[in-house]
């Protein structure tokens, strides 16, 4: 992983005070709680994990949409924090990212046109023909036709929508994009076609991924690396296909064995969750998922697990896994 | 015995119909699934099934019976009467779904209440023991809880125990897991599975997950733009799918392709209100249309246990028949 790194982040914090009451104190909410990884050129990052676990606030982060509260993040080899706000500006646009709903994420009293030369209007100099040109040259690219230069985001389906979502992602030629649930608002087929579209996309421009989803399958169909989150925190991290053959972490068997599997002999052994993500102002001593984890002893409600490289850049946070105590999970049912 | 017996029903909005022609039927104890995408259809039938279709949607049926009772022709007051106690449904989003100003208690006691009927205690003991059926820790505490006190999971538990309060005999779950995460989904289905076990409810699973129809159903209704294209016994139509849409869908997802090929995409999207078009309504996208597909509509073939609308239905190699 070190050849050609162009994203890493070590120690990425996002804490948010939350106001209690008049005379309590603020809350602290971890949302992201020590998050570190290395994205190489060309490659796809995928992170996983349930509702509330901080993927989207991560990606927020990465995007410098929202300042992390501590940490260090590089886009190739320089501080994104600390520059100045010049600097920060020029590098913003070599990350950009792509929203989850196409419904909201385009401004319904723009043309298509319009919105896909803000950014060239915001940051670069380039003339009014000049900024046509390439707005209709990236249409030409993720699938639309000419004519829907001037039409409104409302005339759109939805695949199309997070085509235009995607080319206005593209039109300052980023290096990194970042890919909030990109696919989830959209129907199986089209699903296929924007996921088509966005590895086709890779492989031309030799972007890299940050794929924020929390649908297994397609993550599986379209990372190198998968990071898996838990109230926060990283809890598994390896590369796709040893996180999918091979999944380590208690928390990263239970979502691989609850996400249903079309033929037979896919299914695994359904791992039964007790309870639900507890609340990230109120967190549990020890490790996150002790609560719902059949492994669990006294040494995971007291201590929080580290994140330990096991194998082969296989990086687990689980005591469990340490002390060998986990069954041997074969992913057969 | 059939439960639910639905003939050449459909439903339409002024000029457009949603729902064409579609029949079907679910027996005791079964679990049917009905797939599609968004727009196909499948919670418009369901909904007319429910009598919840309002001004101006209008449903018409060959026969549309429940129990053998004929719901269509029945008085409106009697209607009422199965809907909610022998039919019930769980909706999609249980945030919006529950009313925000009743306590759960309230909601669940409120269903009981209009259908069975009975004095405040036996009640107020009966939701109680619902929402420990549903699987609902301290349900003393929840009785009084607010929806927005609840997390999804526990509101689409809520929801459950509405709908299984008067103990239907047939249960439509629309999307029930849509808006959850897969761990919660989970437990959801294994829930509702494990009630319509115990109580040899007939199921209807509305979704557009068809991995999650594969592992639950008995039977599959694939839908496409209002119309049936095919229907079967779940293995059958998931392993040898005969309808080029079904097939199309399938090939689509990310796990049906092999390492990080290419999906095999549909090209094109669900034909919308206005651009329906002519024959059969796959023909634009469907990579073995003819010429007689695109003028003429294909009528539905076999019978109505493995149904297939296509001229030229797939063979078992996946391949369209001359």
């Amino acid at each position: 992983m070190s050849q050609d790194l162009i994203l890493d982040a070590h120690n990425l914090k996002q804490h948010y005070d939350v106001k209690q009451g008049l005379f309590q104190p603020n809350a602290v909410v971890k949302a992201v709680d020590g998050v570190s990884f290395a994205l190489a050129k060309g490659k796809t990052l995928a992170v996983v994990g349930e509702s509330g676990c901080g993927k989207s606030t991560l990606g927020r982060m990465l995007t410098m949409i929202e300042t992390p509260t501590a940490g260090e993040l590089n886009f190739i080899g320089q501080d994104l924090l600390s520059l100045s706000k010049d600097q920060q500006k020029q590098l913003r646009q070599k990350i950009q990212i792509i929203f989850q709903n196409p419904y909201g994420s385009l401004n319904p009293r723009k043309k298509i046109g319009a919105i896909l030369e803000e950014p060239l209007v915001i940051n670069t100099s380039m003339g009014k023909a000049e900024r046509k040109a390439k707005a209709l040259a990236m249409m030409a690219k993720v699938g639309l036709k000419t004519e829907h230069y001037d039409r409104y985001p409302h005339m759109f389906s939805g695949g199309q929508r997070q085509r235009i979502a995607i080319a206005r992602g593209l039109m300052l030629d980023p290096e990194v994009i970042v890919a909030d649930e990109p696919v989830s608002a959209l129907d199986v087929s089209v699903q296929a076609q924007v996921l088509n579209l966005m590895m086709d996309l890779q492989q031309e421009f030799g972007l890299s991924y940050v794929f924020i989803s929390h649908d297994l399958s397609v993550v599986e169909h379209i990372a190198d690396d998968v990071m898996v989150m838990y109230l926060g925190k990283v809890v598994e991290h390896g590369s796709c296909e040893e996180v999918f053959t091979q999944p380590k972490h208690p928390y990263t068997q239970a979502l691989l064995s609850s996400t249903p599997q079309l033929s037979a002999d896919k299914r695994r052994q359904r791992i039964k969750l007790e309870g639900e993500l507890p609340s990230p102002l109120n967190p549990p001593d020890g490790c996150a998922f002790h609560g719902r984890c059949q492994y669990a002893n006294d040494r995971c409600r007291i201590e929080t697990p580290a994140l330990r490289c096991q194998a082969n850049q296989h990086l687990i946070a689980c005591h469990a896994v340490e002390e060998e105590r986990l069954t041997p999970y074969d992913g057969a049912a | 015995m059939s439960l639910l017996t639905l003939e050449n029903l459909s439903v339409t909005f002024g000029k457009f119909r949603a729902v064409d022609n579609i029949s079907y039927s679910v027996k005791e104890g079964e679990v049917l699934g009905i797939v599609g995408e968004s727009g196909s259809g499948k919670s418009v039938s369901s909904l007319s099934v429910m009598g919840l279709i309002d001004y101006p949607g209008e449903v018409s049926a060959d026969n549309l019976s429940f129990a053998d009772q004929d719901l269509l022709s029945m008085p409106e007051k009697q209607r009422r009467k199965i809907t909610g106690s022998d039919i019930a449904m769980i909706f999609q989003d249980p945030m919006t779904s529950l009313n925000p100003c009743f306590t759960v208690g309230y909601q669940i006691i409120e269903a009981l209440k209009t259908h069975d009927g009975g004095n405040k205690k036996v009640l107020r003991a009966r939701a109680l023991e619902l929402l420990n059926l549903v699987g609902i820790p301290a349900p003393e505490s929840r009785m009084n809880a607010y929806p927005h006190q609840l997390s999804g999971g526990m509101s689409q538990r809520v929801m459950i125990a509405i709908a299984i309060a008067c103990n239907p005999k047939l249960l439509i779950a629309d999307e029930p897991t849509t808006a959850l995460d897969v761990t919660i989904q989970a437990q959801i289905i294994d829930l509702l599975i494990d009630l319509q076990k115990q109580k040899q409810m007939g199921l209807v699973l509305i979704t557009h997950d068809l991995a999650l129809v594969a592992e639950v159903a008995h039977r599959v209704v694939v839908m496409y733009a209002g119309q049936i294209v095919e229907s079967g016994p779940a293995n059958e139509v998931f392993s040898t799918p005969r309808h080029p849409y079904t097939q199309a869908l399938l090939a689509s997802l990310p796990e049906s392709a092999s390492g990080k090929a290419r999906l095999e995409a549909l090209p094109g999207v669900v034909p919308g209100q206005y651009d329906r078009p002519q024959g059969c309504l796959l023909s634009p996208r469907c990579p073995y249309a003819t010429d007689h597909c695109r003028h003429v509509a294909p009528d539905s073939q076999g019978s109505l246990e493995r149904q297939v609308k296509c001229h030229t239905p797939l063979d078992a190699q996946g391949r369209p028949a001359a």
